[in-house]
């Protein structure tokens, strides 16, 4: 270093910088939920929550939106946990790192770096055109279902890799043949782990915008089938704000989402501190 | 009937696996397939270095939105990494534990947060203040760098915070021992050393920057043109197709994959040196 400072001071200047930087982000944190649940919260009541829509969002309350959002994400879910859990079990239980598991692994980690609106253009040319199932909430499910493969594929992983290698081999020297050793021992270990990554798919795809609004659609009324277009809360929010349709319904299904996205997270964060305390 | 069924399950698990493969595989043939014709209509240097965009008249150039997206993805870069990197070294080393298992959480809450959310948020405090106090419409490059920024911060801080904790304790410990301040041991021992987790942090987290569909489109005013400062409105690649997917047909929709394309194969490399980083460090 050409500039002398004293080791102390430079000490001093880099933890206050340090602190500054970390308290700075917490403090836009609670700014943005803050302001969006004091602008929202008021708007929320029961009434709000069971009327659908009426004339474009403005009146009424967003009935459809939830009920459309809870489609798409279980039609996700359902698609993406049984590729997501085989492919995690096939990675850690029935192969060594060779040329496929390369492969897999790449395959798996470009899909979790691939931008929203990349799966939305997909979604969009495969499902709803080439597959020929228009805007609907199955088109919207299974385009989820792919972004959020890459998520379940690594947090099961991991969770399938805690698992402690004498579990196995008690089950082995038992007379258990591998698949009995999956299903009895390692999966009842890993599932907290896996539910983990679950529940944070279910965030991603309640959360998803870019994705849903091409394959899904954004009509306002009451799903009736798979095959019906739906709007999510996150569309009906992006669509309510930046058309300016309704400000404190707009407010209120973002205070909505604020609120489930946090519990998605405390309940998460309740499971891994359980799994650590256990395994402790 | 065990054996058979020993098979069989090993089978179906290989099968499974496939399923991420087969899936890159399915949005790249789509995505390229729908794309190309554009592509090879213009000629190549045309669409990337174009610089008019008008689908009406024909005209599909994306170099402004190219460019848009580069000052975006910068600025967020600039601001956010400092700040996600001053973020990761506080919770590995600075950090009292009861304000860790606050603080870790509320980065993890950062990356639940829909980039609706984000984008409306940056377009009632960040927009206006910007207009107000350094002029110009508010909608800008400025504005969009910030909120990136901000969502970037848990891939860049969970990613550098790993591989800073990952770091064996003797290098801290020699260092520490050799008589050097806390964040000279940071500086000169711990940052070098779990540099090469660090840079793949940086490298994802522009990746999700350039990739930014929902929050950008709603600062970032979207005009298609070149910008003179970071005060002025651009578009970006991703915000051309977000705007324009929801009534394009033909042709036009075609340059929209087309620009799906560019992003796309942006995107893959970046992904792909990330991950070449990280495993050459690993491996």
């Amino acid at each position: 270093m050409k500039l002398k400072i004293n080791a102390r001071t430079s000490e001093y200047i880099a933890k206050g910088f340090i602190w500054g930087a970390a308290m700075s982000v917490m403090i836009v944190l609670v700014a943005i939920i803050v302001y969006i649940l004091v602008k929202g919260l008021p708007v929320i009541n029961f009434s709000f929550l069971t009327t659908n829509p009426y004339n474009m969002g403005r009146s009424g309350g967003i009935a459809s939106t939830i009920v459309g959002t809870i489609y798409i994400t279980v039609v996700a879910i359902i698609i993406a946990v049984p590729f997501g859990i085989g492919t995690a079990f096939y990675l850690a239980e029935y192969t060594q790192e060779n040329i496929i598991t390369r492969i897999i692994r790449f395959s798996a980690e470009s899909l979790a770096g691939i931008p929203s609106i990349i799966y939305g253009l997909f979604g969009y040319i495969f499902f709803v055109m080439y597959m020929g199932m228009g805007w609907s909430i199955l088109a919207g499910g299974l385009t989820l279902a792919f972004m959020i493969l890459p998520t379940i594929i690594r947090t099961s992983e991991e969770a399938i890799r805690a698992v402690p290698h004498i579990y196995r081999e008690v089950s082995f020297s038992l007379g258990g043949t591998k698949w009995q050793t999956i299903i009895k021992t390692v999966f009842p270990s890993a599932i907290q782990g896996i539910v983990n990554g679950i529940i944070l798919s279910i965030g991603r795809c309640i959360a998803e915008t870019a994705a849903v609004i091409f394959t899904a659609g954004s009509v306002l009324s009451m799903p009736g089938s798979l095959f019906d277009s739906t709007r999510t809360m996150a569309v009906h929010f992006y669509i309510l704000a930046s058309e300016g349709i309704s400000m404190d319904n707009a407010y209120g299904t973002a205070a909505l989402l604020i609120i489930i996205i946090f519990l998605i997270n405390v309940i998460v964060n309740a499971l891994v501190n359980r799994f650590i305390s256990k395994s402790k | 009937m065990k054996k058979f069924k020993e098979n069989l399950s090993g089978r179906i698990f290989l099968l499974f696996a496939l399923s991420s493969i087969s899936a890159l595989a399915l949005i790249t043939v789509f995505i390229v397939v729908r794309g190309i014709p554009i592509i090879s209509d213009v000629g190549i240097m045309d669409f990337v270095f174009g610089m008019n965009w008008a689908p009406t008249e024909g005209e599909y150039g994306i170099f402004p939105m190219i460019v848009g997206t580069v000052a975006v993805s910068l600025g967020a870069g600039l601001i956010g990494v400092p700040i996600g990197l001053c973020c990761s070294i506080f919770l590995s080393e600075f950090a009292p534990p009861f304000i860790t298992t606050v603080f870790r959480p509320a980065i993890q809450l950062l990356a639940g947060i829909p980039s609706v959310v984000y984008g409306f948020w940056g377009l009632i405090f960040i927009v206006p203040l910007i207009r107000d106090y350094l002029g110009g419409p508010g909608l800008s490059i400025l504005a969009a760098s910030i909120i990136l920024a901000i969502m970037i911060l848990p891939t860049v801080v969970s990613i550098s915070e790993v591989s800073l904790l990952a770091l064996p304790r003797q290098y801290k410990e020699g260092a520490l021992a050799l008589g050097l301040t806390h964040w000279q041991t940071i500086r000169c021992v711990m940052l070098p050393a779990a540099k090469s987790g660090i840079v793949a942090a940086v490298i994802l987290g522009i990746g999700r920057a350039i990739g930014e569909t929902m929050a950008v489109i709603m600062i970032v005013g979207n005009a298609v043109a070149m910008p003179e400062s970071i005060l002025d409105p651009v578009r970006t690649l991703t915000t051309n197709i977000g705007i324009e997917m929801g009534y394009a047909t033909g042709i036009h929709q075609e340059a929209l994959f087309a620009t799906g394309i560019i992003l796309f194969v942006v995107i893959m490399i970046l992904n792909a040196t990330a991950q070449y980083i990280t495993r050459k460090k690993s491996g």
